[in-house]
């Protein structure tokens, strides 16, 4: 397996407050790897930090091999990066359909049709509210939307921001299903960044633990499963 | 009636003058929530930019009138379009992510630097310009002789606006550019992790908006026939008046506001006096903002998070 992303030694900050110390991990071609850790650990920051808003202070990022530190982020998304925010961050006043089209600006000239056809089959929701204002949906819908709208770029890799976020369990259990899906169907890498550990950890083929902008355990997803310590800090009490 | 009509005639053409100033001040205003107060005298280097262009013109010999004014429009359009671009790059970019004030500051000093450069290059004189269009029909004609005219320029200033604000919205809504800029009106982080490149967008809006001030500034050296280096500072004014009357952040409100001072000027003159014509504006500003204050067609917001 060929490694796609690899962040080295990464620190970002917000004004003077140091959010990431330091960061190192590798994603691979094919994998769902998920990071998890509590909140303010820093996971957001890393997702926006690939994407380069903002850019790190320290340390350097590869994709495909290729520096993208310090590039502007319109520049790092048209090389196949697609990320569904914290927060959904959908465009309210726009339609359904109008938030897919703003997904798929980097996407290959003509390939709208068949995109578009492939996001509503996974969500098939999306297609009954393909005319209706997104502000106006439900926040599992508007999730589906994020999804989907990451989607329509044909990335290469997918980061996912806490997906499960504010979700009934139904929908999570769904949301969840189509990750698999899209990384079986279509061979997409997907870094998604979770505090539901059980189930990112169940689905992630590898995982890296995350502790006040350090990664401090990495393995499969099954040995952090296993692991005591993840137990005790992220599982227990929990499920 | 018959006076009522000719009053109405007037003030439709200096609403749709007032509107297209408008929409420049909307349009800036929704994507990065600033009002760019150096807009009315982006509109007066229009203005001037269509003089000059008409005496080159003249020189090189170019006199059929429907050429003449197709070239005036193109240039003014052109010319302006590359000042509205320049100012955002040197006086608004440089200052965004800082606090609100800042680029407020820098855009009344880009306001007063506009207008003294241009009273410098051109000159304090008031610049007069030969009436191009002259002619039209009357439209009717009352017994003591008082006739309901409506000139050729007026229908030209009519349709030419018509024209540009069906062509305007049809862009915002329906092309990629249109939907990249209101997104980044909405989430302009999110316009980035999306690919758009948001300070070429935000640079394009103020293309936009200084092509339609362009617009208005020929249009009104033509309707009035004199212009000078000050003439940005009132039609300014009146065009962001007609902007927040319309609810500023909306496209058809700014036409709208700037349908609604055009026609509240051109009654005011006729009927009471023309002294106060300002004062009537902007006391109906005020009014419509204490019942409605996000304006006549702004949206208060409510979404679901």
């Amino acid at each position: 397996m060929s490694t796609l992303l690899k962040v080295q030694g990464v620190h970002t900050f917000y004004g003077s407050i140091e959010a990431l110390k330091g960061v190192d991990l590798e994603v691979g071609t094919g994998e769902i790897v998920t990071l998890i850790g509590a909140n303010g650990a820093g996971k957001s920051t890393l997702l926006m930090t690939i994407c380069g808003n903002p850019h790190p202070r320290g340390g350097r990022i590869y994709f495909e091999g290729e520096d993208i530190t310090g590039r502007p982020t319109y520049e790092i998304i048209r090389r196949g990066i697609a990320q569904s925010p914290e927060g959904r961050r959908i465009f309210p006043r726009m339609t359904v359909l109008e938030n897919l089209q703003m997904g798929s600006i980097t996407a290959r000239p003509g390939s709208f049709d068949t995109e578009l056809e492939r996001v509503l089959t996974l969500f098939p929701r999306l297609k009954e509210r393909i005319g209706q204002r997104a502000g106006t949906m439900s926040g599992g819908e508007q999730q589906m939307l994020a999804i989907g709208r990451a989607l329509m770029s044909q990335p290469k890799m997918l980061l996912l921001d806490e997906p499960s976020l504010g979700l009934a369990p139904l929908v999570v259990k769904q949301i969840f299903e189509v990750v698999k899906e899209i990384n079986r169907e279509q061979k997409m890498t997907i870094f998604m960044v979770e505090q539901n550990a059980y189930h990112a950890l169940k689905l992630a083929h590898r995982a890296y633990v995350m502790v006040t902008g350090r990664i401090t355990m990495s393995g499969t997803g099954a040995q952090l499963l296993a692991d005591p310590e993840v137990r005790a800090a992220y599982l227990e009490g929990g499920h | 009636m018959e006076y009522f009509l000719q009053q109405l005639i007037n003030g439709l053409t200096l609403g749709a003058i007032y509107g297209l100033i408008a929409i420049g001040y909307t349009m800036v205003y929704g994507i990065i929530g600033m009002i760019n107060f150096a807009h009315g005298e982006i509109y007066m280097i229009g203005a001037f930019v269509s003089v000059i262009t008409f005496l080159v013109l003249g020189a090189l010999g170019i006199t059929w009138v429907p050429l003449a004014l197709a070239l005036m429009l193109i240039f003014a359009m052109l010319f302006t379009s590359v000042y509205g671009w320049t100012v955002e790059r040197i006086a608004y970019r440089p200052l965004r992510g800082s606090q609100r004030l800042a680029p407020l500051i820098s855009a009344i000093g880009m306001s007063i630097f506009l207008q003294n450069y241009v009273q410098v290059l051109q000159g304090a004189r008031v610049k007069p310009l030969p009436p191009i269009v002259s002619g039209g029909f009357s439209v009717m004609e009352r017994a003591d002789g008082f006739v309901v005219s409506l000139s050729y320029l007026q229908i030209f200033i009519i349709l030419l606006t018509v024209a540009l604000m069906y062509g305007f919205t049809q862009l915002i809504q329906r092309t990629e550019l249109g939907r990249a800029q209101r997104a980044c009106e909405q989430d302009k982080v999110m316009a980035g992790l999306l690919g758009v490149n948001v300070d070429r967008t935000i640079s394009l809006t103020f293309v936009m908006g200084a092509a339609l001030a362009a617009v208005a500034g020929m249009m009104v050296t033509l309707y009035y026939g004199v212009i000078d280096f000050y003439i940005g500072f009132l039609a300014g004014v009146k065009a962001f008046t007609a902007a927040v009357l319309g609810g500023i952040g909306s496209l058809p409100g700014a036409m709208l506001g700037g349908l609604c001072i055009g026609l509240i000027e051109a009654f005011w003159s006729a009927y009471f006096t023309t002294e106060y014509k300002d004062v009537a504006a902007f006391s109906i500003l005020v009014l419509v903002l204490i019942f409605r204050p996000t304006g006549l067609l702004g949206r208060p917001e409510i979404e679901k998070v």
